[in-house]
């Protein structure tokens, strides 16, 4: 697919979501929460291109979320929150990334899995700070000084999360066509040809990992926004299994694939709740296995492959 | 030593409480790492497998009971229980699912158990309800030793004392015997090590497969049976179990059978002294535990460093 059609599509995504929000009052929440978690899917986009499934991401999402819950406290703005919580998430990731890229498949999966572990334990035991499970309310925000509530306020986070994941998009496709992309294609299928052609395998998996984590940062401050509560759940290993779960779903193969997963899985999972309150997640393990097993591409593979075929 | 005499009951108390929850922990995690080594996959449904042997195991005990069984068979039905969801989970899971994924991309595996593992939890909703259930027969009726602990005795329950070290023990055993001096051993380490090779040489690779899942299966659902008597079996509790076993894995190195005993002792005594020395770091120790190993022995403690192929 060229890189203008590509556009073109991403943009016709961009006005049916506001046109979706519009008739569809309701929608507007399911559809920010599925932009915001389309941001740190790209984010785990990346990572799989160099072959690496983090089941660990939920902690930059919680970390970031729990940032906009307690700056709040101190700096009600939202616009100057965002970057905030995005940019602690990406400097505890290059903490972290320093440690973990030393780690392959498996091994680091798992890594990103304990330390998601340890912070989600950390966020539920320390009551006091936290409230543990229960959470915490988030205060009153505003946006330019404006209070960020009621529906102009759902309508803002929202234009935020649309430009948020344009942005992002764009950069992501942008990197994954340069060198970086390359060398990060490479740590899958050889990565000691990288070390023989002088390219620092570790260095452009941590470029790739701190990326990761700001992007699940903006995700995560965008849910605190939209949720306007917070709880020890955002870094949970299922949220993570979750974030590649909408990966898979919605196809490896294009930035605009984790934001078709995303919407899909919003929407099977609002309506799996609905319809069987207490089988919504057998209804999405069905979902998935039926994905990995017929559509191996995910919702863009087949749309992908239909198009070529037409 | 001061501090030991005045806690020494804590101390003593810790330490036999950690050594029968290392050997529920070392149950599962020996499974899923019999599984690995064979399977090459890391099944993120193991955890469902135990804690649907506990529920099993609780459901036959608690009917048995109803029945006017004596106390005594209490011992036996967590067996028959975890046998039965062996035989019968194992052989489906692995023909039905995992065999087909055989050739796919090691993502894509994970996330199929992903899906299992979604399946089966709402599965166990739908079947056990979200009420606890107890069953504590076996741990009533074998009752509680006075264990010497310098001058002091602490009273301690038989089954925790006696039980869970000595099925995890036996076990430990029944497998080295089995893998280093039988025949179908053998063949289980010569496709743990190379597949193509093991099957060159005219092993059923295939059936080798279905016969380690099944019996990985049944150490989950026996570990999960195990511990019925001693914990309220909650939803979730599936989840929970399936990180720990990871942290034992990633800290025996993958593959390693004594290596997990090892790894399941260290972390079990960690975290039971946590218990009673910071609770609120219960659930982080066993990570730290794993972190600080893989920091300076990326394998795990008893793993083979793979050489990188050219």
């Amino acid at each position: 697919m060229t890189r203008r059609s590509e556009t073109l599509l991403a943009f016709a995504g961009a006005v049916l979501i506001v046109v979706l929000a519009y008739a569809v009052p309701w929608l507007r929440f399911v559809l920010t929460i599925a932009l915001a978690k389309g941001l740190a899917v790209l984010g785990i986009l990346l990572l799989l291109r160099a072959g690496q499934v983090s089941f660990g991401h939920a902690l930059y999402l919680a970390l970031a979320a729990y940032t906009v819950a307690f700056g709040a406290l101190a700096i009600p703005e939202a616009l100057l929150l965002l970057p905030l919580a995005a940019i602690l998430a990406g400097l505890v990731g290059l903490l972290i990334g320093l440690f973990v890229v030393r780690y392959r498949e498996i091994f680091f999966g798992m890594l990103n899995l304990a330390l998601s572990m340890v912070f989600y334990s950390v966020l539920e035991k320390f009551y006091a700070l936290t409230h543990g499970a229960d959470g915490i309310r988030l205060p009153p925000v505003t946006v330019l000084g404006r209070p960020l509530a009621g529906e102009s306020g759902e309508w803002t986070v929202l234009g935020i999360a649309l430009v948020l994941a344009l942005a992002c998009g764009a950069l992501v496709r942008v990197a994954l066509a340069s060198p970086l992309g390359e060398a990060l294609a490479g740590i899958k299928t050889r990565e000691t040809r990288l070390d023989f052609m002088g390219v620092s395998p570790k260095r452009v998996l941590l470029a790739a990992y701190v990326a990761s984590a700001v992007m699940a940062g903006f995700a995560g401050a965008i849910i605190a926004l939209t949720t306007r509560h917070v709880t020890p759940a955002l870094s949970y290993w299922t949220t993570s299994g979750e974030l590649v779960f909408i990966a898979i779903l919605g196809g490896a193969g294009s930035v605009i694939g984790p934001f078709l997963g995303a919407a899909a899985y919003e929407l099977t999972r609002v309506y799996a709740a609905a319809t069987f309150a207490n089988a919504w997640q057998m209804v999405l393990g069905l979902v998935l296995l039926g994905v990995i097993v017929f559509a191996p591409g995910g919702i863009w593979g087949m749309i992908a492959s239909r198009r070529r075929a037409a | 030593m001061a501090w030991l005499s005045e806690n020494g009951i804590l101390v003593g108390l810790a330490l036999l409480d950690g050594l029968s929850y290392a050997a529920a922990v070392f149950m599962v995690a020996v499974g899923l790492n019999l599984v690995f080594g064979v399977l090459r996959v890391l099944n993120v449904a193991h955890g469902s497998l135990y804690a649907i042997g506990g529920y099993a195991a609780a459901s036959i005990g608690l009917f048995a009971a109803s029945l006017g069984a004596p106390p005594w068979l209490g011992l036996p039905i967590l067996l028959a229980a975890a046998v039965l969801v062996g035989v019968v989970l194992g052989p489906l899971i692995e023909r039905l699912l995992l065999r087909r994924m055989q050739d796919r991309e090691p993502v894509l595996q994970l996330l199929v158990t992903f899906a299992l593992f979604m399946i089966l939890e709402d599965l166990q909703k739908l079947v056990w309800g979200v009420q606890p259930v107890v069953f504590d027969a076996p741990l009533k009726w074998l009752g509680t030793v006075d264990v010497p602990f310098g001058q002091d005795a602490i009273p301690f329950t038989a089954y925790q004392l006696y039980v869970l070290p000595g099925v995890a023990l036996a076990t430990l055993a029944i497998l080295a015997y089995v893998l280093r001096y039988t025949l179908t051993g053998r063949m289980v380490v010569a496709v743990t090590v190379d597949r193509e090779a093991a099957r060159a040489m005219g092993i059923d690779a295939a059936k080798v497969t279905m016969l380690t899942f099944t019996v990985g299966a049944g150490l989950a659902a026996l570990g999960g049976a195990l511990a019925a008597p001693t914990v309220s079996l909650v939803p979730g509790v599936g989840a929970s179990t399936i990180v720990l076993s990871f942290a034992v894995v990633a800290t025996a190195g993958l593959g390693q059978i004594e290596g997990a005993a090892v790894a399941a002792l260290l972390i079990g005594l960690g975290r039971s002294f946590a218990v009673y020395v910071a609770p609120e770091f219960e659930v982080v120790v066993p990570y730290a535990i794993m972190v600080a190993v893989l920091l300076f022995r990326p394998q795990g403690l008893f793993g083979v460093a793979e050489t990188r192929r050219i």
